[in-house]
């Protein structure tokens, strides 16, 4: 379906995630990121965005084990910075599918 | 559904083997990556998954396990051919049936034990220790891996409990 989010048209699912990751831009994640009750987005919100959004694009499946090693952000900070669900709300702020598996992204 | 969301998962990890403890770790991990509190309460052979001495070296359970078959110590074998008990007697048995688990979780970027305790106390769920199961094993703080929150009697467990929306879980 269609939402608009910052005054962009994109397609979401149900749940509010963007279903196509080139429609996504700064002003959508920071919506969205109000809309979760997360931020302001801050350089250590952006960075972890930025490498969900590489990951993603290299087709590469995260867990949250992966995250804590990728060099990124430590496990403990990936938590103070995405409270309420680490990888389901960075997910959801970066414009790509939500976490699929029990430890995964997809 | 919805109006009474899971708060806090309390688990009690009462069983030692591999496939004894990977189950608990898994749904405190998921607890925490939902947002919902998890503690996980170690007691009997549970403590082995907390003991520096054993923790590193968990095994599969082959002996008196009826459900376990020549699928599921990753043999590639069918589910339907049983692996006979007096097999899993077999010295070497349950450290090859380990072996394979080990790498098949590996695969699926599930941490060994240690490592998975540090990642669930990183993400903020709390491990805590059985008081009379450490008695009963002669067991001291100081025996227990860095990440134990603190050594609980069954009344501080429930206490830590506490509040609305908490469920408790023993496996």
């Amino acid at each position: 379906m269609k939402k608009n989010i910052a005054g962009t048209e994109v397609d979401v699912n149900d749940e509010g995630y963007l279903t196509d990751m080139s429609q996504w831009n700064e002003a959508i994640a920071a919506a969205i990121a109000a809309e979760e009750g997360i931020g302001p987005l801050t350089d250590a919100h952006n960075k972890v965005i930025n490498y969900l959004r590489q990951q993603q694009a290299a087709g590469a499946a995260l867990t949250i084990r992966s995250m804590g090693k990728s060099g990124v952000v430590t496990t403990k900070e990936l938590y103070d910075l995405f409270p309420g669900g680490p990888l389901k709300k960075s997910s959801k702020i970066a414009g790509i599918p939500k976490p699929g598996g029990c430890i995964y992204t997809k | 559904m919805k109006d009474h969301p899971v708060k806090k998962m309390s688990i009690i990890v009462s069983r030692g083997s591999l496939d004894g403890i990977y189950p608990a770790l898994i749904m405190a991990n998921g607890a925490r990556m939902e947002g919902i509190e998890a503690s996980l309460f170690f007691t009997f052979f549970g403590l082995n998954a907390l003991a520096n001495k054993t923790l590193d070296s968990l095994k599969v359970s082959t002996v008196g396990n009826s459900a376990l078959n020549m699928a599921m110590p990753m043999l590639g074998l069918p589910m339907t051919i049983p692996f006979p008990t007096v097999m899993g007697a077999i010295p070497g048995v349950s450290a090859f049936a380990t072996h394979l688990m080990n790498k098949e979780m590996e695969k699926l970027d599930i941490p060994p034990v240690r490592e998975f305790l540090e990642l669930i106390s990183d993400s903020g769920g709390k491990i805590y220790a059985c008081k009379l199961a450490m008695d009963m094993f002669k067991l001291k703080k100081e025996d227990l891996m860095d990440r134990v929150d603190g050594v609980l009697t069954v009344g501080q467990f429930y206490e830590e409990s506490a509040g609305e929306g908490t469920h408790i879980l023993f496996t």
